[in-house]
């Protein structure tokens, strides 16, 4: 499978007042036509800011790329002019929110905005982007479609809204989609609604799915393969079921361990200690040593690359990566 | 960068230590040992005069303020004269020994009305924006604070006033008052300038109101008072100090302006307002005789301003 | 640590006394129309008549999606709203009408942790001024002179470093933030602590530890909690027993066994099968029950049963009778968990039901499309 974008060794910084915040420190990741590739992280660990590049909507300044490449089917649009990037947003891939309500404009009907996008990439008339907003609708479930096309964002709820948004995305038909915490603002039962039409619209057509996330849960249920993000680096990747039995990271490990299981009622949860750094102030060597119970001096003074995973016998597995000295002894829980 | 990290490092081995001994006994010895070598309480107010003290562009500004408060009180010290020894032989004149400033069209030393008129300017200008600050700060900040119909009829007064062109209601308040003090003027804008304060105090109170921690000093039990004054004054602050600083310029650039049409502060009183006026017509026979007044009336607008960003600035923790 | 069998008690076991009943709570917010004169033109029925005890030492969960009126309750019950109708009895004390200095004495007894560790806590003011509020408002709680100490202490016992008495709020990241709070909420030896949300907001690497923390705490000091979330994981990890909200009503309550593993409720199932697994191998065989629609306003309220327009076992009776909080009758002779209060009419446990009028709740990847 070729990749339709490979993200290589990016860089991100934010020239902010109190000093220079390293956001992405060499991200790489891939994803193919027809492929779900989540990236796991918390608060601060890059994941937004990387879809923002690759996007090319970082606002800047404060935020610059400052190295890597964003190769998308063969070009790298790193390189591109403002005016063809611009013409890659939309057309070829298209970009899914978190808050659906503050990214839809209020005063205007959903059918509008819809069809916007229709009059101004595709030239097409009024009557006939109404037809293909009503269609779009009707794609993404929205039931009575053609009553409430000219409603206003306000009268739609979260999920139908997030629905909207999916519509949007999907308008011009892009290759790739990047979900930016698509459902965290929804309720559980709506939460699966709209991850069910994501999934099933991939697979319908083909295209490829980045899912930002920080929900082990919805990960588990939808990604075919997953980067764990950390302080701006990818601290680990690997195919969705090798992932969460055997991690290779003890970051992933600290994860999966903190989610309540059934087994651990009553007991205390393992919690991993400490917080997450301040990009102001990453951590010399591993930037997850201050709070790793496996950290020996190395992790301190060197920076682990991302380390191919191999199985005993030293081949490698497919699609697994560790940036830990120790992934060897994580991969098989040894202390 | 590095100085950073470590103390980073520190703030977070203090958690992480913790964490790691769950025996709140062993804890407990440590805390009473750290008590004794512990450092004073602090709070915002001391905080801030602790930042405010070591900022040079309060103590500039509070220098020069001081400065202007004395010779507001005792203008004979400063001065070389009399501000109304004036010889119409003089007219015009510039700078010469003795009269640094020159003279202005009627004959009277620049430097000396100057001094003189420091104190009705500075009067007008403090008091009026002390007015207008406290009045509107209470006012809106109780609109804000408990809405209702209390709320909606400040906020159709604050509209009326709004409407009510600011020089025009000078010319029939003042006229009809005719005293030619200071107090009739202060009054004036005090009542026509409450208003604009008030409406910025009562959006900035809505907004410091509904955050959670409001809501947890209530279930703390704690009294309106308190809350009003411990919680939302301190977060509503801010922008009034803005709207204040910025309103005390133009509250002097209004006293002169009445001045000049006749209702304000009247002869023999001196005000840097008048002066201007005068001046103003004489500008291309004698531009020094607007200049020092002038200039005088700008350093206090900008001493103020200088005041209020400081004082607003130190106030916020996140800048320090 | 307490051993399970007393965090664990039966109702009736010694220690199990209620501490909290709330019977029948109201809350209705009016909707009005006009700016100077106000017309009444509805109410949103944010709690419509919800009844439960919270025992001596143990962790009442209540779970629901937004807008279900989890939060009114918490605010409720610690007197932030005024309830439009019904009790809520503080050890036989009816707290609901209480003002002045009664209300005073009884809040120093309810406390509560908030969601957002961003907005509650003063940015203006320095963690000991936080910690040490509750004693400038309660000043019989603690002597002038020892209350540094008391703030310290405090902090220590949340795990903070008792040397950052004289820091903002904004020097600490939000796990170390809602520990503040957790620390104000404890400064007046509260017996009952009413958190609301208390770690949604945190990352999933903090989470765990301020779970930790507040099950270190409740067996400390002996707290009683009622623990609302929307986190169905954590909630089952934390609580003794759940109450399950839907639009204003608890739909479905029992011990957490009871609740998790043998739900009679649709609602309670719907909700239960749509929490993802953090487990992709359960993908390929987890059932998973896909509610149509949309919540109903609680502006106007389905009749009868408010769960029924997006039921799949509705029934005619469902719109005509309101289904009670009870024990169905059907498992009041039954053994275990299943014999729970359920408000349904139609209340079995999703296994035991026959197939046809069932959803079409698929297995596998993509269920229900």
């Amino acid at each position: 499978m070729t990749a339709l974008l490979d993200v290589r060794d990016l860089q991100v910084e934010f020239r902010t007042r109190e000093g220079v915040a390293k956001a992405v420190n060499g991200v790489s990741y891939d994803v193919a036509a027809g492929e779900t590739l989540a990236v796991l992280g918390e608060s601060g660990s890059g994941k937004s800011v990387t879809a923002q590049a690759v996007m090319g909507i970082l606002d800047s300044p404060p935020g610059f790329v400052t190295g890597g490449e964003v190769v998308f089917q063969g070009e790298d649009l790193l390189k591109l002019g403002r005016e063809a990037r611009r013409k890659v947003r939309g057309e070829r891939m298209a970009m899914i929110f978190q808050d659906a309500l503050s990214s839809l404009n209020p005063v205007l009907t959903v059918g509008f905005q819809l069809g916007e996008m229709f009059r101004v990439h595709r030239g097409a008339s009024r009557a006939e982007a109404k037809a293909r907003s009503i269609e779009l609708m009707e794609r993404v479930r929205i039931p009575a479609a053609r009553e409430r096309v000219n409603d206003y964002p306000h009268q739609f709820s979260g999920g139908m809204r997030q629905r909207i948004m999916i519509a949007m995305a999907l308008a011009l038909g892009p290759e790739l989609i990047i979900a930016d915490e698509p459902t965290t603002a929804l309720d559980v039962t709506v939460q699966a609604q709209v991850m069910d039409l994501l999934a099933e619209l991939r697979e319908e057509t083909g295209m490829g799915l980045i899912l930002i996330t920080h929900d082990l849960g919805v990960v588990a249920d939808v990604a075919d393969k997953i980067a764990v993000m950390y302080a701006g680096r990818i601290m680990e990747t690997a195919p969705v079921h090798d992932l969460y039995k055997a991690p290779a990271h003890p970051y992933t490990r600290g994860l999966l361990d903190s989610i309540p299981r059934l087994d651990q009622k009553g007991q205390e949860l393992s919690a991993i200690r400490g917080t997450p750094p301040s990009l102001l102030a990453i951590p010399p060597g591993c930037p997850f040593n201050p709070r790793c119970p496996r950290a020996q001096d190395v992790c301190r003074t060197d920076r682990p690359p991302l380390y191919e995973v191999t199985d005993d016998a030293g081949r490698p597995l497919a699609g697994r990566g560790s940036a830990c000295h120790f992934w060897k002894d994580q991969l098989h829980d040894r202390p | 960068m590095p100085e950073r990290y470590e103390e980073k490092q520190r703030a977070d081995i203090g958690t992480q230590e913790a964490e790691a001994l769950p025996g709140s006994d062993v804890l407990q010895a440590e805390a009473g040992g750290l008590a004794g070598t512990d450092q004073p309480a602090r709070s915002l107010w001391s905080d801030a005069w602790q930042d405010l003290r070591r900022n040079p562009v309060f103590v500039i500004a509070g220098l020069l303020i001081l400065f202007l408060i004395f010779i507001s009180l005792w203008p004979s010290v400063v001065a070389t004269g009399s501000p109304y020894n004036c010889d119409i032989a003089n007219r015009n004149l510039g700078a010469e020994s003795g009269h640094p400033f020159g003279f202005d069209s009627q004959g009277c030393d620049v430097y000396n009305r100057t001094v003189y008129g420091a104190r009705a300017s500075l009067t007008v200008c403090t008091l009026a924006t002390l007015g207008a600050a406290v009045l509107g700060t209470v006012l809106g900040g109780l609109a804000g604070y408990f809405g209702g119909w209390g709320d909606a009829v400040l906020s159709r007064i604050t509209e009326v006033f709004f409407g009510i062109p600011i020089l025009l209601g000078g010319l029939v308040f003042l006229s009809v008052i005719k005293s030619g003090s200071v107090w009739p003027v202060i009054g004036l804008i005090v009542l026509l300038g409450w208003p604009q304060v008030a409406r910025i105090a009562r959006g900035s109170v809505i907004t410091a109101k509904q955050n959670d921690y409001v809501q947890a000093a209530r279930t703390l039990g704690a009294s309106t008072g308190r809350i009003m004054l411990r919680h939302v004054l301190p977060n509503a602050i801010a922008p009034i100090i803005v709207v204040a600083t910025i309103a005390l310029g133009t509250y002097v650039a209004l006293e002169a302006t009445l001045s000049f049409l006749g209702v304000g502060l009247k002869p023999p009183t001196i005000s840097w307002g008048s002066e201007i006026s005068t001046a103003s017509q004489q500008i291309r026979n004698a531009p020094h005789a607007l200049l020092w007044p002038a200039g005088a009336l700008s350093l206090t607008v900008l001493a103020f301003i200088m005041l209020g960003d400081a004082v607003r600035d130190a106030l916020d923790p996140k800048l320090r | 640590m307490t051993s399970p069998e007393v965090t664990e008690a039966p109702p009736g076991a010694p220690g199990g006394e209620a501490i909290l009943e709330v019977r029948d709570l109201v809350k209705h917010f009016p909707l009005t129309q006009g700016i100077v004169f106000r017309r009444q033109i509805g109410a949103v029925q944010a709690v419509d008549g919800v009844s439960f005890d919270l025992r001596r030492g143990e962790t009442l969960g209540i779970v629901g999606e937004s807008g279900c009126g989890k939060s009114t309750i918490a605010k409720m019950l610690v007197n932030l709203e005024r309830p439009t109708a019904g009790r809520i009895r503080f050890k036989g004390e009816d707290i609901s009408r209480l003002s002045g200095r009664a209300l005073r004495a009884v809040r120093r007894n309810i406390q509560m942790v908030f969601q957002d560790p961003y907005t509650s806590l003063n940015p203006r003011m320095t963690v000991g001024d936080i910690v040490g509020e509750p004693y400038d408002v309660h000043p019989e709680v603690a002597p002038k002179g020892s209350r540094r100490g008391r703030v310290q202490e405090l902090l220590d016992v949340v795990g903070l470093n008792p040397e950052h008495i004289n820091r903002y709020p904004h020097q600490f990241s939000g796990g170390q933030r809602q520990r503040i709070g957790i620390a104000r909420g404890l400064a007046l030896r509260p017996e009952i602590i009413v958190a609301d949300e208390p770690v949604s907001a945190l990352d999933v690497s903090v989470q765990a530890q301020v779970v930790n923390l507040l099950e270190r705490l409740q067996n400390e000091f002996h707290l009683s909690y009622i623990f609302i979330a929307h986190d169905l994981s954590v909630v089952r990890h934390i609580s003794d027993r759940v109450g399950v909200m839907y639009l204003g009503r608890i739909v479905e309550s029992g011990t957490d066994e009871a609740i998790y593993e043998h739900a009679t409720h649709p609602y309670t199932q719907a909700l239960l099968s749509a929490v993802p697994v953090p487990d992709p191998e359960a993908r390929e065989t987890r059932e998973r029950i896909l509610l149509s629609g949309d919540v109903p306003s609680p502006a106007n309220p389905p009749s009868g049963c408010r769960f029924r327009t997006r039921c799949w076992k509705a029934q005619p009776v469902c719109a005509e009778k309101d289904p009670a909080l009870d024990v169905p009758p059907w498992f009041r002779e039954a053994k275990g968990a299943v014999a729970h209060p359920s408000a349904c009419h139609f209340a079995a446990e999703w296994e035991d039901e026959p197939g046809p009028g069932r959803p079409e709740a698929a297995v596998g990847p993509g269920a229900g499309r």
